[in-house]
Order: C-alpha cells, then sequence, then structure tokens
C-alpha cells in the first residue's frame, strides 16, 4: 500500500486525542487529528462545543480581538514605513493575526519566545516597544529590544535555526527547576530545513518543555507547500520524533488559542515537546520587495479574505454580546493612536554612532580591534576637520 | 611535576570545571559513557553523573544550537565536535548565532560556551578526520580561537576558555594528544592574547601553532647543524591575537617563516605572515615565507607525510631567506604572469 495522504488519513480516522494512547498503536496518540481543530465557522458561528478543547475565557478572547486589531494596524503601519523609506523592508503577517496573538496570549510573561523575522506582530502584542521591534529593518541596530528583559529571543532569519536553541533554552530552564516554557515560531518552508528536525528531535530526547508552532501559510516566499512535503500535513513530522501534534485552523482565533493553550500545559507539565501547525494565509507578499502576482492568483487570495481571523472573531464576540460597536470603535481608536505614535516616532532619524561598532563584538575588544577603533575614530575626527 | 598526556590534561581541566562551577555541562557524541572517541571525557559521567556529562543525539547543529539555549539560560556548556570535518553541520550555528549573539543584541546576550574540536592530521587518519579547520573561525568575528600545543597550555587554555565571557572554539591537535610533557596541575599559563618564545634564537623566527610546534622545535635543532640559531614562536591563541610578541622577535631576528598544518592558501598563515610584514617592514633582511599543507584537500594517510610541513621543508625554506642577498630563485621561475 502507498501511502498517500488519503491513505494515512484513513488510518487515523479518531476525532479526539485519547487521555492514553492505544496500547496497540504507540504512535495513536502522537497523531494530529485528521482535520484542523475547529471552533468558529468562517463566518464566526460557533460549532457544537467539544471537551477535548474547550473554549478559552470570553475575556481571553476579547482581549485577543484587542490585540489582533491593534497588531493588524501596527502591520499596516509597518507596511506604510517601508513605501516611505523609513524601513529596509518589511515581511507582513497580515492574514496571520490569530496565530500571532494567540501564540502571546496562549504563555506566561516569563516564557520565552524564539520569533522569526515574520513575527513582528507577535511581539509588539508581547508588548515590546514597536520601535524597538522595527530597529533591525529600519537599520540601525540588530536586535533592538532586550532579549533577556522581554524572554523574546532575537528575530531569527537564518531558517529554523532558533528551533534548537529553544530546545536547549527550555531544557536549561528545567534543568535549574524553572517551568520556562519555550515557543519556537517557524514557517511551512523551513520545516525542511535540518535544523527544526534537529530541534523537534532534542526537545524530545531531553523532554525540553517546547511548543513548535508551525505557521502554515502556504508559501515559502515564492515555493507552494508541496515543494516542501509530501507529509499529509506539516503536524505529522511531530510522530517520527515522538511529538504529540495537532492541527488547527490557524484563521479561527478560538481554536488557535485553545489548541496552543493546551500544547502549553502539556509542555509545563513536564510531558516535553509540542508540535503545532496552524493552517492559514499571508494576505500580503512575501515581503513588500516581493511580487506575489508572480506565483499566485487573485482568486485564491480572495478566497482566503472571506476567511479573515479578525472579522471571524468580531463576529463571534457581538453574537456573545462581548462587543458592541461602542467597544469595536474604542478599540479601532487604541489601534490608530498606536499607529499615530508610531509614526511619529519612527520619522525621528535614528542616531547611530560609528564608535559602538567596536563595542559588542567580544566582550573586551581584541587588541586589533582596538587598532580598528583608533582608526575609524582617525578618520572621522579628520572627516570633521574638513566639514569644519 | 609530573608527566602526563594531553589528553590528560585536558581531562583534568574538563573535571576540574565541572568541580567549581555548577553551570558547566559537557555534552556531545560518545562523551558519556565511553569518555569520547578520544577519551578527553573519561570518567566524567561517573563522576558527576550524567545530568553533568552526557551524549546527545548524532546531530552538529543540534549539539550547538542547544548550547546556545542552555547558555541564554545561564549555563555554560562544553560541547565536543567528534572531530574537524564533523563541525561542519554546526557551521551555520556557530557563524550566524554563537560568534553573533552578543553583537546583534548589544551585549544583552552572550552565549558563552566552549566548542571543543580535535583537529589537523598526522595520526593516518582517513578522509574527514584530519582536517585543519581554523581559518574557518578566526575568520568570523565574535568566536576566539585557540589551539594548545603542550600540556600545560592544554589544561590552562580549557580552564580559561570555559570561564571566559566569549565563545571559544578550541582546536585540540589531535596527534599531540597522546605526547606526553610535564605539567603541574592546575597549571596556570600565559593568558588568551599571549604569544609565548619557546625556544629562543637569534637568526630568524619560526612562528607556528597548534600540531606545527613541535615540528618547528626540532627544525630549530636540527638548523643547529647548518649553523642556524633560531626562535621559535608559539601563538596559542589565533584569536585574540598577539602581534606584539611576534613582532618583537621577528625585530630582533630579521627573518621570518610563518608554519601551519593547515592549506595555506588564504589561512592563518597567510594572516601571520601579513602582519609581521606590516609592522616588521624595516628590520626585515629577507620576506616573510611560510610552510604549510598543500593546497590540496586532506591526503590519504600513506601521502599525508608529503602534505604535513616537515623539517626538511621548513630548512630548505629557512635557507632561502636572503642570507646572501640575492633573489630567491623560485620566484624567477614561478609566479609570474608571463
Ligand atoms: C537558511 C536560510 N535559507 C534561505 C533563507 C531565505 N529566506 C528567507 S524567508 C524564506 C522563506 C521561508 O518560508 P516559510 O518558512 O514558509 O516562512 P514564511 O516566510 O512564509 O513566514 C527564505 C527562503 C533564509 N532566511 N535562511
Ligand atoms: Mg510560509
Amino acid at each position: 500500500m502507498t501511502t498517500t495522504p488519503q491513505a494515512v488519513r484513513r488510518a487515523s480516522p479518531r476525532t479526539r486525542r485519547p487521555a492514553t494512547p492505544a496500547a496497540t498503536d504507540p504512535a495513536a496518540g502522537l497523531l494530529p487529528q485528521t482535520e484542523p481543530v475547529r471552533l468558529l465557522d468562517p463566518d464566526g458561528t460557533p460549532l457544537p462545543a467539544r471537551d477535548d478543547y474547550p473554549e478559552p475565557p470570553i475575556e481571553a478572547l476579547r482581549e485577543m480581538y484587542r490585540r489582533m486589531v491593534v497588531g493588524r494596524r501596527f502591520d499596516t503601519q509597518a507596511t506604510a514605513l517601508t513605501k516611505q523609506g523609513r524601513l529596509a523592508v518589511y515581511p507582513s503577517s497580515r492574514g496571520q493575526e490569530a496565530c500571532q496573538v494567540g501564540a502571546v496570549l496562549a504563555l506566561r510573561d516569563d516564557d520565552w519566545v524564539f520569533p522569526t523575522y515574520r513575527e513582528s506582530m507577535a511581539l509588539v502584542s508581547r508588548g515590546i516597544d514597536p520601535v524597538e521591534v522595527l530597529t533591525l529593518l529600519r537599520g540601525d541596530w540588530h536586535c533592538g529590544y532586550d532579549p533577556a528583559a522581554r524572554r523574546t529571543a532575537p528575530q531569527c532569519t537564518p531558517l529554523a535555526t532558533q528551533c534548537v536553541h529553544a530546545a536547549g533554552l527550555a531544557y536549561g530552564e528545567s534543568y535549574q527547576g524553572r517551568d520556562t516554557v519555550a515557543l519556537a515560531f517557524i514557517g511551512d518552508g523551513a520545516t525542511s530545513e535540518g535544523d527544526f528536525h534537529e530541534g523537534v528531535n532534542f526537545a524530545a530526547v531531553f523532554k525540553a518543555p517546547v511548543v513548535y508552532f508551525v505557521q502554515n501559510n502556504k508559501y515559502a516566499i515564492s515555493v507552494p507547500l508541496s515543494r516542501q512535503t509530501a507529509a499529509p500535513s506539516l503536524a505529522y513530522k511531530g510522530v517520527g520524533y515522538g511529538v504529540p501534534s495537532e492541527q488547527v485552523d490557524g484563521n479561527d482565533p478560538v481554536a488557535v488559542l485553545a489548541v496552543l493553550t493546551r500544547a502549553v500545559a502539556h509542555a509545563r507539565a513536564g510531558h516535553g515537546p509540542y508540535l503545532v501547525e496552524a493552517h492559514t494565509y499571508r494576505m500580503e507578499p512575501h515581503t513588500n520587495a516581493d511580487d506575489a502576482t508572480r506565483y499566485r492568483d487573485a482568486d485564491e487570495v480572495e478566497a482566503w479574505r472571506d476567511r479573515d481571523p479578525v472579522a471571524r472573531l468580531e463576529t463571534y464576540l457581538r453574537a456573545r454580546g462581548a462587543l458592541d460597536d461602542a467597544a469595536v470603535a474604542e478599540i479601532a481608536g487604541q489601534a490608530e493612536a498606536y499607529a499615530a505614535d508610531l509614526r511619529e516616532r519612527m520619522n525621528a532619524q535614528p542616531t547611530v554612532d560609528p564608535m559602538s561598532l567596536f563595542d559588542h563584538v567580544y566582550a573586551e575588544p581584541t587588541p586589533q580591534l582596538v587598532e580598528q577603533r583608533e582608526q575609524v575614530r582617525a578618520e572621522l575626527a579628520a572627516a570633521a576637520e574638513g566639514d569644519a | 611535576m609530573a608527566t602526563m598526556t594531553m589528553a590528560k590534561a585536558l581531562n583534568a581541566a574538563l573535571a576540574d570545571a565541572l568541580l567549581e562551577d555548577d553551570r558547566v555541562l559537557v555534552f556531545g557524541e560518545d562523551v558519556g559513557q565511553l569518555g569520547g572517541v578520544f577519551r578527553i571525557t573519561d570518567g566524567l559521567q561517573a563522576r558527576f553523573g550524567d545530568k553533568r556529562c552526557f551524549d546527545t543525539p548524532l546531530a552538529e547543529a543540534g549539539i550547538v544550537g542547544f548550547a546556545v539555549g542552555l547558555a541564554m539560560s545561564g549555563l555554560r556548556p562544553v560541547v565536543e565536535m567528534q572531530f574537524d570535518a564533523f563541525a561542519y553541520p554546526a557551521f551555520e550555528q556557530i557563524a550566524s548565532h554563537v560568534a553573533k549573539l552578543r553583537n546583534r543584541t548589544r551585549g544583552k546576550l552572550s552565549v558563552p560556551m566552549v566548542i571543543r574540536v580535535p583537529y589537523a592530521g598526522g595520526i593516518g587518519g582517513v578522509e574527514h578526520h584530519c582536517d585543519s579547520s581554523e581559518a574557518y573561525y578566526a575568520h568570523t568575528p565574535g568566536l576566539k580561537v585557540v589551539t594548545p600545543a603542550t600540556v600545560s597550555d592544554a589544561y590552562s587554555l580549557l580552564r580559561e576558555a570555559i570561564d571566559d565571557p566569549d565563545p571559544v572554539v578550541f582546536l585540540e591537535p589531535k596527534k599531540l594528544y597522546f605526547a606526553s610533557g610535564e605539567a603541574q596541575l592546575p597549571a596556570r599559563t600565559e593568558p588568551f592574547g599571549r604569544a609565548v618564545v619557546r625556544r629562543a634564537g637569534t637568526d630568524a623566527t619560526l612562528v607556528a601553532y597548534g600540531p606545527a610546534v613541535p615540528v618547528a622545535l626540532e627544525a630549530a635543532e636540527a638548523a643547529r647543524e647548518e649553523g642556524w640559531d633560531l626562535e621559535v614562536v608559539d601563538v596559542r591563541t589565533l584569536v585574540p591575537f598577539d602581534d606584539g610578541t611576534i613582532a618583537d622577535s621577528v625585530r630582533r631576528t630579521g627573518r621570518c617563516v610563518v608554519i601551519s598544518e593547515a592549506q595555506g592558501f588564504a589561512g592563518v598563515g597567510a594572516e601571520i605572515a601579513a602582519r609581521v610584514q606590516e609592522r616588521c617592514f624595516h628590520a626585515l633582511h629577507a620576506p616573510v615565507l611560510r610552510v604549510s599543507g598543500l593546497d590540496i584537500p586532506y591526503p590519504a594517510p600513506m601521502l599525508e607525510h608529503t602534505h604535513l610541513p616537515s623539517v626538511d621543508r621548513i630548512l630548505d625554506t629557512v635557507a632561502r631567506l636572503q642570507w646572501d642577498d640575492q633573489p630567491d630563485p623560485r620566484w624567477l621561475t614561478q609566479g609570474s604572469a608571463a
């Protein structure tokens, strides 16, 4: 029998994770459900409640909505800043708001996040100053925030390399008796990189409390998912490492938060890592410099517009009576104020100091760096004299 | 003073570091029960337990990336790469994260760790087991790169590497592992950034590091018969580099040969030669020459002796140091575009 996706799907017919894996099939407790977990219909209508993924508290969902609205506004503002030449480049996560915010809300403030370049929205959702988040893209330094204080690693560009750091950090924390969880973001394309596999495997072998959160937005720049994997879906990659996995509708905010909450609890309880794949879609090009029309057609993008996560949550919260016109307007106002503040602060020209180039290569500069620093100092002094 | 091998001194350094600093963790491939394929971690797991010294999955990027995360959590990882060429899978982690994290975060995060690499040849090893990979690391700002040539240095430099606030690539010359020397542990020798004159001489300076140091010393001994009194400088730490000690020596002797086991092109030996001639031009009676491995993939065991810098090749090179102030015949026939 060939293992076509269909065949694998048929081999795993259950829709609920049993409390203990079936004795006959050691993989059964590890496999994701055959269909992505969904608690809201795309139009915001709630689906029947389920006991494997209880709905998060309504207050949490309201806060999620607020952060998604602010996050989206931040994202739009960052794209605008790029057009004005304030940022060198910006990878938008528009369309992925449920994932960006859900991951942050599922964690405690003292948990660690290992983000990629795609996660600017998640970072501002974590409360990191947006100017510090955009330092990298503005170009006045690499990482603009304090990773140790914010418990957030620098945004990672070498694909998948952060997956191993998360394993080490999480193991190191538990080794020292702390119950920190690490959440590593990763894209669909990057799951083909070796470091994804090494990271998940290390985390599993060392029982490190890590949640690997794959945002499957269907493309790696231009390359579609079908070129990355022949697996039924990316959540099926966990079973080979002994890691329980789940897939979720990444545009269903309620389901994303429910699934990630469970994954984080699993890791924190000392059961080791967990892999979550969220099916979502990036509405914008890969970055502002990309031309997405070369590899995907407008119909496809339009179809995803109908599954907008922000509208979906808004509809649901309104139906639940947790949101009304006044609240929506108030939150929109917060988002506008946030964007205005960002715009204004990004308009100020950052000061950069060439002498700082030598400061953080080593704890103490080597004699060779001291020599080069003196050379640059002399060059700058001569240039300043020339200007005078 | 006691006689011991470099392997024993390295083992003692790891044991003492584990004993004195709870944050130190030693891990890699086969380093646990087996004690490493070169037995450098012998007995550490039995003595300190399998939480302090442990085997990992076979994945070098994983090992180094895991160490990054552990260092971020406040621990002090000391990892072993099984052989030089098998550290290459970890290169992305080393070049993009280990070396850069302090810089990328303006010093808010640092990842002090030691990456131990048994390196270089001279042991009759088959392919992929004998690479001299120091240039890759020395070319990567943010890393310190250290290579001991004596038993005392092996102990002292490894202890210093583990205590250092920056990541250190610690290159252990395989062919010296089981060479014995005199040492009094816990030895403390010159700190990082200091080269050491291993043999004083007046006629020319041989600059060498790691596995090339004993060869240079042997050549200096043999040179006495030819009437040359050669000084030998052991670089010890490639990064940070000690320009001063080397330049002082060359200014005294007026002649310099740089010896490295690695292939020569674009290598550390080339860097040293360039630095010496920049600093010592007016003291030099001859161009700075180099003796290195050939610019070939590391050869099969039965051919490695032709590849490696030898006493004869060093003496032939010393002979070309303009003793009679005549053009070097080699450059009359080679290296011209015509
Ligand atoms: C090791 C490595 N190779 C290539 C790149 C260039 N690159 C940047 S983003 C990207 C696509 C990644 O796609 P995916 O993992 O799906 O994440 P997404 O951008 O869709 O969020 C590529 C190829 C890189 N950053 N790192
Ligand atoms: Mg993608």
